[in-house]
Protein backbone atom coordinates (compact mmCIF):
# COMPACT_ATOMS: atom_id res chain seq x y z
CA UNK A 1 0.00 0.00 0.00
CA UNK A 2 1.61 3.28 -0.84
CA UNK A 3 3.09 5.54 2.40
CA UNK A 4 0.95 8.66 1.36
CA UNK A 5 -2.56 6.90 1.29
CA UNK A 6 -1.81 5.63 4.68
CA UNK A 7 -0.64 8.68 5.79
CA UNK A 8 -4.03 10.26 4.65
CA UNK A 9 -5.83 7.67 6.39
CA UNK A 10 -4.37 8.19 9.63
CA UNK A 11 -5.15 11.51 9.04
CA UNK A 12 -8.69 11.08 8.84
CA UNK A 13 -8.46 8.54 11.68
CA UNK A 14 -7.42 11.38 13.94
CA UNK A 15 -10.57 13.41 13.32
CA UNK A 16 -12.82 10.54 13.56
CA UNK A 17 -14.42 10.25 10.23
CA UNK A 18 -12.45 6.91 8.83
CA UNK A 19 -15.37 4.24 7.94
CA UNK A 20 -14.19 0.93 9.40
CA UNK A 21 -13.22 -0.56 6.17
CA UNK A 22 -10.60 2.37 6.43
CA UNK A 23 -9.82 1.49 9.69
CA UNK A 24 -9.51 -2.36 8.69
CA UNK A 25 -6.80 -1.08 5.98
CA UNK A 26 -5.27 0.92 8.53
CA UNK A 27 -4.64 -2.21 10.91
CA UNK A 28 -3.52 -4.30 8.35
CA UNK A 29 -1.31 -1.94 7.30
CA UNK A 30 0.39 -1.55 10.57
CA UNK A 31 0.19 -5.53 11.04
CA UNK A 32 3.02 -5.82 8.44
CA UNK A 33 6.62 -6.57 10.22
CA UNK A 34 8.43 -3.58 9.43
CA UNK A 35 6.48 0.14 8.68
CA UNK A 36 7.71 3.64 8.10
CA UNK A 37 9.87 4.92 11.05
CA UNK A 38 7.88 8.14 11.97
CA UNK A 39 5.00 5.82 11.82
CA UNK A 40 5.84 3.69 14.85
CA UNK A 41 3.83 4.71 17.63
CA UNK A 42 1.17 4.33 15.17
CA UNK A 43 2.00 0.39 15.12
CA UNK A 44 1.54 -0.20 18.51
CA UNK A 45 -1.41 1.13 19.03
CA UNK A 46 -3.25 -1.07 16.50
CA UNK A 47 -1.20 -3.97 17.68
CA UNK A 48 -3.09 -3.48 21.00
CA UNK A 49 -6.49 -3.28 19.34
CA UNK A 50 -5.91 -6.68 17.56
CA UNK A 51 -4.90 -7.97 20.32
CA UNK A 52 -7.07 -6.97 22.77
CA UNK A 53 -9.57 -8.23 20.11
CA UNK A 54 -8.99 -12.09 20.51
CA UNK A 55 -9.66 -11.73 24.17
CA UNK A 56 -11.87 -14.05 25.46
CA UNK A 57 -14.33 -14.73 28.51
CA UNK A 58 -13.81 -17.96 29.80
CA UNK A 59 -15.63 -18.33 32.85
CA UNK A 60 -19.28 -20.46 32.73
CA UNK A 61 -21.90 -18.42 32.55
CA UNK A 62 -24.25 -19.57 35.38
CA UNK A 63 -27.80 -19.76 34.87
CA UNK A 64 -30.93 -19.94 37.01
CA UNK A 65 -29.21 -18.82 40.21
CA UNK A 66 -32.20 -16.99 41.10
CA UNK A 67 -34.96 -19.75 41.62
CA UNK A 68 -32.03 -21.58 44.28
CA UNK A 69 -31.49 -18.18 46.12
CA UNK A 70 -35.01 -18.42 46.94
CA UNK A 71 -35.29 -21.80 47.97
CA UNK A 72 -33.33 -21.24 50.08
CA UNK A 73 -34.89 -18.03 51.36
CA UNK A 74 -37.82 -20.20 52.08
CA UNK A 75 -35.75 -23.12 53.67
CA UNK A 76 -34.23 -20.80 55.97
CA UNK A 77 -38.23 -19.57 57.06
CA UNK A 78 -39.44 -22.82 57.50
CA UNK A 79 -36.07 -23.45 59.87
CA UNK A 80 -36.89 -20.41 61.70
CA UNK A 81 -40.97 -21.52 62.29
CA UNK A 82 -39.87 -25.19 63.51
CA UNK A 83 -37.52 -23.50 65.87
CA UNK A 84 -39.63 -21.25 67.35
CA UNK A 85 -42.43 -24.08 67.40
CA UNK A 86 -39.82 -26.24 69.35
CA UNK A 87 -39.12 -23.23 71.60
CA UNK A 88 -42.73 -22.75 72.22
CA UNK A 89 -43.14 -26.50 73.00
CA UNK A 90 -40.77 -27.25 75.16
CA UNK A 91 -41.11 -23.93 77.44
CA UNK A 92 -44.59 -24.42 77.73
CA UNK A 93 -44.44 -28.35 79.23
CA UNK A 94 -41.70 -26.47 81.92
CA UNK A 95 -44.53 -23.94 82.76
CA UNK A 96 -47.10 -27.04 83.44
CA UNK A 97 -44.80 -29.55 85.30
CA UNK A 98 -42.08 -27.20 86.59
CA UNK A 99 -39.77 -30.05 86.48
CA UNK A 100 -37.84 -32.63 84.08
CA UNK A 101 -38.44 -36.40 84.62
CA UNK A 102 -35.11 -37.06 86.43
CA UNK A 103 -36.43 -34.43 88.92
CA UNK A 104 -40.15 -35.96 88.94
CA UNK A 105 -38.39 -39.19 89.75
CA UNK A 106 -36.41 -38.10 92.62
CA UNK A 107 -38.91 -36.26 93.92
CA UNK A 108 -41.51 -39.29 94.40
CA UNK A 109 -38.28 -40.95 95.84
CA UNK A 110 -37.92 -38.75 98.48
CA UNK A 111 -41.49 -38.55 99.15
CA UNK A 112 -41.87 -42.27 99.68
CA UNK A 113 -38.96 -42.07 101.87
CA UNK A 114 -40.80 -39.27 104.00
CA UNK A 115 -44.08 -41.59 104.06
CA UNK A 116 -42.25 -44.70 105.14
CA UNK A 117 -40.48 -42.30 107.91
CA UNK A 118 -43.38 -40.76 108.81
CA UNK A 119 -45.46 -44.34 109.22
CA UNK A 120 -42.86 -45.46 111.85
CA UNK A 121 -43.03 -42.39 113.87
CA UNK A 122 -46.72 -43.12 113.91
CA UNK A 123 -45.93 -46.56 115.10
CA UNK A 124 -43.76 -45.14 117.68
CA UNK A 125 -46.37 -42.80 119.18
CA UNK A 126 -49.39 -44.65 119.45
CA UNK A 127 -46.77 -47.56 121.80
CA UNK A 128 -45.95 -45.15 123.72
CA UNK A 129 -49.41 -44.11 124.04
CA UNK A 130 -50.15 -46.88 125.31
CA UNK A 131 -47.35 -46.93 127.81
CA UNK A 132 -48.49 -44.05 129.04
CA UNK A 133 -51.72 -44.83 129.46
CA UNK A 134 -50.80 -47.75 131.38
CA UNK A 135 -48.86 -45.88 133.84
CA UNK A 136 -51.26 -42.97 134.55
CA UNK A 137 -53.40 -45.50 135.08
CA UNK A 138 -51.50 -47.56 138.23
CA UNK A 139 -50.42 -44.12 139.10
CA UNK A 140 -54.55 -43.19 139.75
CA UNK A 141 -54.47 -46.65 141.17
CA UNK A 142 -51.52 -45.77 143.18
CA UNK A 143 -53.46 -42.31 144.50
CA UNK A 144 -56.66 -43.99 145.60
CA UNK A 145 -53.98 -46.35 147.89
CA UNK A 146 -52.66 -43.53 148.94
CA UNK A 147 -55.88 -41.53 149.99
CA UNK A 148 -56.44 -44.78 152.16
CA UNK A 149 -53.05 -44.17 153.53
CA UNK A 150 -53.77 -40.94 154.71
CA UNK A 151 -57.24 -41.67 156.31
CA UNK A 152 -55.39 -44.50 157.94
CA UNK A 153 -53.13 -41.99 159.38
CA UNK A 154 -55.40 -39.19 160.01
CA UNK A 155 -57.34 -42.08 162.09
CA UNK A 156 -54.49 -42.82 163.96
CA UNK A 157 -53.62 -39.66 164.87
CA UNK A 158 -56.92 -39.26 166.32
CA UNK A 159 -56.12 -42.34 168.40
CA UNK A 160 -52.74 -41.22 169.29
CA UNK A 161 -54.22 -37.02 170.65
CA UNK A 162 -56.54 -38.78 172.23
CA UNK A 163 -54.35 -40.66 174.81
CA UNK B 1 -37.23 -19.74 25.77
CA UNK B 2 -34.61 -22.60 27.15
CA UNK B 3 -31.09 -22.45 28.19
CA UNK B 4 -29.46 -23.21 24.84
CA UNK B 5 -31.59 -20.80 22.93
CA UNK B 6 -30.65 -18.02 25.27
CA UNK B 7 -27.01 -19.21 25.07
CA UNK B 8 -27.17 -19.37 21.25
CA UNK B 9 -28.05 -15.50 21.31
CA UNK B 10 -25.67 -14.38 24.17
CA UNK B 11 -22.59 -16.33 22.90
CA UNK B 12 -21.76 -14.03 19.47
CA UNK B 13 -21.41 -11.10 22.82
CA UNK B 14 -20.29 -12.26 25.15
CA UNK B 15 -16.58 -11.32 24.59
CA UNK B 16 -17.75 -7.62 23.87
CA UNK B 17 -19.41 -7.80 26.99
CA UNK B 18 -16.45 -8.80 29.27
CA UNK B 19 -13.75 -6.33 27.01
CA UNK B 20 -15.99 -3.51 27.78
CA UNK B 21 -16.26 -4.23 31.46
CA UNK B 22 -12.51 -4.81 31.37
CA UNK B 23 -11.88 -2.07 29.88
CA UNK B 24 -14.02 0.25 31.86
CA UNK B 25 -13.04 -1.86 35.74
CA UNK B 26 -9.56 -2.67 34.60
CA UNK B 27 -9.32 -5.93 36.77
CA UNK B 28 -9.94 -9.21 35.24
CA UNK B 29 -11.89 -10.63 38.12
CA UNK B 30 -13.80 -7.63 38.22
CA UNK B 31 -15.22 -7.88 34.78
CA UNK B 32 -15.46 -11.29 34.77
CA UNK B 33 -17.99 -10.83 37.67
CA UNK B 34 -19.20 -8.22 35.69
CA UNK B 35 -19.76 -10.18 32.25
CA UNK B 36 -21.69 -13.15 34.74
CA UNK B 37 -23.96 -10.01 36.52
CA UNK B 38 -24.81 -8.79 32.85
CA UNK B 39 -25.73 -12.02 31.76
CA UNK B 40 -27.76 -12.97 34.42
CA UNK B 41 -29.58 -9.72 34.29
CA UNK B 42 -30.02 -11.00 30.65
CA UNK B 43 -31.01 -14.00 31.84
CA UNK B 44 -33.73 -13.04 34.12
CA UNK B 45 -35.48 -10.63 31.98
CA UNK B 46 -35.61 -13.20 29.28
CA UNK B 47 -39.09 -12.49 28.94
CA UNK B 48 -38.80 -9.16 27.32
CA UNK B 49 -36.29 -10.60 24.63
CA UNK B 50 -38.89 -9.65 21.88
CA UNK B 51 -39.71 -5.84 22.66
CA UNK B 52 -36.00 -5.13 22.40
CA UNK B 53 -34.79 -4.66 18.60
CA UNK B 54 -31.12 -4.99 19.41
CA UNK B 55 -29.82 -7.35 22.34
CA UNK B 56 -26.70 -6.84 21.28
CA UNK B 57 -26.79 -3.20 21.90
CA UNK B 58 -29.21 -3.37 24.85
CA UNK B 59 -26.43 -5.56 26.52
CA UNK B 60 -23.51 -3.17 25.74
CA UNK B 61 -25.74 -0.48 26.86
CA UNK B 62 -26.58 -2.67 30.39
CA UNK B 63 -22.77 -3.42 30.55
CA UNK B 64 -21.97 0.15 30.47
CA UNK B 65 -24.14 1.37 32.62
CA UNK B 66 -23.39 -1.46 35.08
CA UNK B 67 -19.50 -0.94 35.37
CA UNK B 68 -20.25 3.18 35.67
CA UNK B 69 -22.52 2.08 38.45
CA UNK B 70 -19.51 -0.03 39.92
CA UNK B 71 -16.89 2.45 39.28
CA UNK B 72 -18.67 5.27 40.81
CA UNK B 73 -19.74 2.94 44.28
CA UNK B 74 -16.37 1.64 44.67
CA UNK B 75 -14.16 4.21 43.76
CA UNK B 76 -11.52 4.42 46.56
CA UNK B 77 -11.66 0.52 46.16
CA UNK B 78 -8.28 -1.31 44.95
CA UNK B 79 -8.16 -2.74 41.50
CA UNK B 80 -5.71 -4.69 40.16
CA UNK B 81 -3.94 -4.83 37.17
CA UNK B 82 -3.77 -8.28 35.44
CA UNK B 83 -2.27 -8.57 32.27
CA UNK B 84 -3.15 -11.13 29.63
CA UNK B 85 -0.69 -12.89 27.61
CA UNK B 86 -0.22 -11.49 24.22
CA UNK B 87 0.76 -13.94 22.10
CA UNK B 88 2.72 -12.95 19.34
CA UNK B 89 5.42 -15.58 18.00
CA UNK B 90 8.04 -15.92 15.49
CA UNK B 91 9.43 -12.38 16.74
CA UNK B 92 12.89 -12.44 18.31
CA UNK B 93 12.61 -12.47 22.52
CA UNK B 94 14.24 -8.84 22.78
CA UNK B 95 11.61 -7.53 20.74
CA UNK B 96 9.15 -9.44 21.69
CA UNK B 97 9.72 -7.82 25.58
CA UNK B 98 9.69 -4.32 24.10
CA UNK B 99 6.63 -4.88 21.68
CA UNK B 100 4.81 -6.05 25.03
CA UNK B 101 6.04 -3.16 27.05
CA UNK B 102 4.35 -1.10 24.56
CA UNK B 103 1.66 -2.83 24.07
CA UNK B 104 0.93 -2.49 27.92
CA UNK B 105 1.46 1.10 27.27
CA UNK B 106 -0.90 1.43 25.31
CA UNK B 107 -3.31 -0.22 27.83
CA UNK B 108 -2.05 2.29 30.20
CA UNK B 109 -2.51 5.25 28.35
CA UNK B 110 -6.28 4.11 28.05
CA UNK B 111 -6.78 3.91 31.46
CA UNK B 112 -6.33 7.21 31.77
CA UNK B 113 -8.87 8.44 29.71
CA UNK B 114 -12.01 9.72 30.87
CA UNK B 115 -14.60 6.82 30.95
CA UNK B 116 -16.84 7.69 27.77
CA UNK B 117 -13.53 8.33 25.61
CA UNK B 118 -12.81 5.05 26.80
CA UNK B 119 -16.34 3.52 26.05
CA UNK B 120 -16.23 5.00 22.38
CA UNK B 121 -12.79 3.93 21.81
CA UNK B 122 -13.17 0.20 22.68
CA UNK B 123 -16.56 0.30 20.91
CA UNK B 124 -15.08 1.75 17.73
CA UNK B 125 -11.62 0.50 17.64
CA UNK B 126 -11.85 -2.47 19.26
CA UNK B 127 -15.14 -4.18 19.17
CA UNK B 128 -15.68 -2.51 15.46
CA UNK B 129 -19.12 -1.00 16.09
CA UNK B 130 -20.43 1.14 13.41
CA UNK B 131 -21.35 5.17 14.57
CA UNK B 132 -25.06 4.81 14.62
CA UNK B 133 -24.86 1.29 16.51
CA UNK B 134 -22.49 3.56 19.04
CA UNK B 135 -24.93 6.19 18.81
CA UNK B 136 -27.55 4.01 19.68
CA UNK B 137 -26.48 1.90 22.90
CA UNK B 138 -24.43 5.43 24.46
CA UNK B 139 -28.04 7.60 23.58
CA UNK B 140 -25.49 10.12 21.69
CA UNK B 141 -25.74 11.71 18.51
CA UNK B 142 -22.86 10.72 15.70
CA UNK B 143 -21.08 14.09 16.00
CA UNK B 144 -20.28 14.20 19.40
CA UNK B 145 -19.46 10.72 18.95
CA UNK B 146 -16.98 11.03 16.42
CA UNK B 147 -15.53 14.19 18.23
CA UNK B 148 -15.13 12.20 21.54
CA UNK B 149 -13.30 9.58 19.78
CA UNK B 150 -11.00 12.00 17.74
CA UNK B 151 -9.68 13.45 20.81
CA UNK B 152 -9.24 9.93 22.53
CA UNK B 153 -7.46 8.92 19.48
CA UNK B 154 -5.17 11.98 19.63
CA UNK B 155 -4.33 12.05 23.20
CA UNK B 156 -2.91 8.50 22.50
CA UNK B 157 -0.80 9.20 19.52
CA UNK B 158 0.61 12.06 21.57
CA UNK B 159 1.32 9.95 24.20
CA UNK B 160 2.70 7.47 22.42
CA UNK B 161 5.05 9.29 20.50
CA UNK B 162 6.22 11.39 23.27
CA UNK B 163 7.27 7.91 25.20
CA UNK B 164 8.33 6.59 22.34
CA UNK B 165 10.61 9.32 20.87
CA UNK B 166 11.68 9.80 24.53
CA UNK B 167 12.32 6.40 25.67
CA UNK B 168 10.62 6.70 29.06
CA UNK B 169 8.69 4.20 29.92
Amino acid sequence: MVLNNIEQLIEKYENGTTTLQEEQQLKDYFSQATVAPHLEAYQYLFKYFLHTQNEQFTKTIPLKPKKTKKMYKWISVAAVAVLMFGIYMTSTSKVSNGMTVEQELAYNQTKAAFNLLASNFNKGTQKKMEALGIMTNSLEEGNEKFAYLREFSNSTNKIFKND
Amino acid sequence: MTQTEFLNIVMPFKDKVFRLAKRLLVSQEEAEDATQEVLLKLWNNKKQFEKYRNIEAFSMTMTKNFCLDKLKSKHAQNLKIVHSNYKDNNVPLQKQVELNDSLDWVGKIMEDLPELQKIILQLRDIEQYEFSEIAKMLDMNETAIRVALSRARKTIRKRLTNTHSYGVK
